[in-house]
């Protein structure tokens, strides 16, 4: 069968589950809409978070990134498990115990201010929105190759599709339908991985295989791994390059980010007891542990194989011949994804081959001359595509190859769900139920759910079209953004009685606004091209890139909130008295809506 | 002794656990993964060392650990001070 009716089937089949899913759990109020009547038991809860939580930047973009930057990239893999550590022991029992729908509204709540809770919905919104963004590239890249079309169309017509998935139902829906993807997407990730695996290793297990030998060579798979990128003129693929540092401070905003994501709280909110809430944040750490201790082999892995294909008989002898990449079924994919513009080569020297090298390393330029190479002939390597032509790549079966469709769009649809989800709550719950109009019917707050849904499509795929990056390092930016601005007001509203309302408004908006211009200020103001002053080559701050900021917003987020708190007037009594009744677990009753 | 003191001991013992938790959550992946890595840059494992190792798997397999130690510890805190849900 042709594989792209095969990608057309496992698609169709997949979609076709998770909205029969959503329409048979169709939320009727709006607390099903938000919070799924509590009724959610930890481990289903886990999964489902990890389906909210691995998004296009997990399972599209990750691997790449890594797969050509190597050690330095690790940051990912420890940044967005790391957090969940931060989740379970700073907030999720917390912030269940409080029992309310939103994360705003426990800012607002605590912090005694309607101010505090509008500057938290402004917060989310910002986060959220950069967020989509980078879902919107995933979406895009997965349509793009699915449909084979150019990534532009992909994504106009991923946009179409995400809307008619979220508004179909809440986090009801939502909930069992994120457990089906998640399913789909770890068998889709893992599938295809340990048939790499047992070819290159023989080890079943790819975190296994990842540390095991390369049975060709009889070598250890890293070491070759090494060997190899290094004779094309690469970098050592599990050496430090970069700052030392940058790499920490990234890391650390890409933990405290996990942990000050709505869409990942919001979650939190819908198990049944407190004690859930501790089980629940492992739980989901262990669903996204299979994918993330898969990912570092798949990437390492997927690097050999493109090495080996490029140069079929060893680095020395000669490399890949045009006519091989256009008529050998090997070389398939590199046709297939041609066509969606993400990948592109081009015989520069005429000589019929295509040379896949690192032109910029002065040590390869004696060797280059010497063969009559004028440049690096694989011209467009997007990093995007490395996992969903990874089976390609490989050569695995077809029914492999649309498997992996299927699990690339589950990942960018769940979790584009569930961020307009909190985008949604954010503006129809918070900003307009709770601020301008309190007396909204239930049905006009469902509407204006779902009109904000709209507008939050149209606004990313706006600002998607020139994303500052690739999927995981615009995520990557808005984890920073949630790291300098959520995070720090949720952890001292409950570990620290003194800070008041002025405190946490001046520490928000601070660690807001200094990650928002310092992102700006390297990627663009609003992400339009040209307008930025530095790069992250040269940063403004010595290493700290623009990706690693939110580390240092967060910072100054605490230290704001502190110094103005400790400036004026303590909390009143009964603020005090509300974080001692968060702190202690009996009497968490379900939550109530807070009008 | 009267419930206040009884809840300032149950989060005093709380916070103490969760900076223990922390000190090993920072260990494992600033330290070993990042920082310290040069350090142990002599024990190898399969082709890399073992900071590879915990910057690419170990740290997420501790951080499961210390997420799964910490709900058992607190869930049996909350007993002893009979401060669980009813």
């Amino acid at each position: 069968m042709d594989q792209f009716v095969l990608n057309l089937l496992f698609v169709g089949a997949s979609f076709t589950l998770y909205i029969g899913i959503a329409v048979w759990a169709r939320a009727g109020s709006t607390s099903e809409f938000y919070a799924a009547g509590r009724g959610v038991h930890p481990v289903t809860n886990g999964m489902a978070t990890a389906a909210d939580w691995m998004s296009a930047a997990s399972f599209i973009s990750m691997a790449g990134l890594i797969a050509f930057t190597g050690y330095d990239n690790s940051s990912f893999l420890m940044g967005w498990t790391g957090g969940y550590v931060l989740l379970a022991l700073l907030l999720a029992p917390y912030l269940r115990k409080f029992g309310k729908f939103t994360v705003s509204e426990f800012i607002g709540d605590r912090f005694y201010s309607k101010t505090a809770r509008m500057v938290a919905v402004v917060c989310l919104l910002v986060a959220s929105i950069t967020y989509v963004i980078g879902q919107m590239q995933g979406v895009g890249v997965a349509f793009g190759r699915f449909l084979e079309i150019d990534a532009f169309w992909g994504l106009m017509i991923g946009a179409c599709v995400v809307f008619a998935y979220a508004v179909f139902g809440g986090m009801k829906g939502v909930t069992y339908t994120q457990v089906a993807q998640y399913c789909v997407l770890i068998m889709a990730y893992t599938i295809p991985a340990i048939f790499i695996s047992l070819q290159l290793t023989g080890n079943p297990i790819p975190a296994l295989g990842l540390f095991g030998e390369h049975t060709a060579s009889g070598e250890p798979l890293l070491a070759k791994l090494d060997q190899i990128v290094t004779d094309l003129g690469f970098r050592e693929y599990t050496a430090a390059h970069g700052s030392t540092i940058n790499m920490v401070l990234f890391t650390l905003s890409l933990m405290i980010g996990t942990a000050g994501l709505p869409h990942v709280i919001m979650r939190f909110f819908t198990v049944p007891r407190v004690s859930d809430a501790r089980w629940s944040a492992g739980w989901t750490l262990v669903f996204i542990a299979l994918l993330y201790l898969t990912a570092p082999a798949v990437g390492a892995m997927a690097r050999l194989n493109i090495s080996e294909l490029m140069w079929p008989n060893g680095t020395d002898a000669q490399a890949v011949s045009v006519e091989a990449i256009e008529t050998d079924p090997e070389y398939a994919w590199m046709a297939t994804w041609e066509k969606t513009g993400l990948l592109g080569w081009e015989d520069k020297n005429g000589d019929g081959r295509i040379q896949y090298y690192n032109d910029a390393n002065d040590d390869l330029q004696e060797k280059a001359e010497a063969n009559g190479w004028q440049g690096n002939e694989l011209t467009n390597f997007n990093r995007d595509i490395l996992v969903l032509a990874n089976p390609e790549i490989a050569n695995l079966p077809g029914w492999v190859i649309g498997l992996v469709a299927a699990g690339g769009l589950a990942a960018a649809l769940s979790t584009a769900a569930g961020l307009l989800l909190a985008i949604s709550s954010a503006v129809s719950h918070d900003l307009l139920k709770g601020q301008l109009t309190p007396n909204m019917s239930e049905k006009n707050e469902l509407l204006a759910a779902r009109i904000s849904m709209a507008a939050a499509i149209v606004v990313a795929v706006l600002l998607g079209l020139n994303p500052p990056g690739f999927a995981a390092q615009t995520v990557a930016l808005a984890f920073g953004l949630a790291a300098a601005s959520i995070f720090p007001a949720l952890m001292m509203g409950i570990f620290f009685g003194r800070i008041n309302n002025t405190g946490a408004v001046a520490g928000m908006l601070s660690g807001l606004v200094v990650t928002l211009v310092y992102i700006f200020l390297h990627k663009g103001w609003f992400f339009i091209p040209d307008t930025n002053m530095f790069t992250d080559a040269d940063p403004l701050l010595g290493p700290v890139k623009s990706t690693s900021f939110g580390a240092v917003g967060a910072m100054v987020n605490f230290a704001v909130a502190y110094v103005v708190s400790s400036m004026t007037k303590e909390p009143p009594q009964e603020i005090k008295d509300l974080v001692q009744s968060v702190r202690i677990p009996r009497g968490a009753g379900t939550a109530t809506d807070g009008h | 002794m009267s419930q206040d003191n009884d809840n300032n001991a149950y989060w005093s013992a709380n916070v103490r656990f969760i900076l223990i938790s922390l000190a090993i959550w920072a260990l494992v992946s600033f330290g070993f993964g990042i920082v310290l890595r040069p350090m142990l840059a002599g024990i190898s494992v399969g082709g890399a060392d073992l900071g590879f190792w915990f910057a690419q798997q170990g740290s997420i397999l501790v951080f499961l650990a210390l997420i799964f130690f910490y709900a058992w510890r607190m869930n049996k805190l909350d007993r002893e001070h009979g401060v669980e849900e009813e």
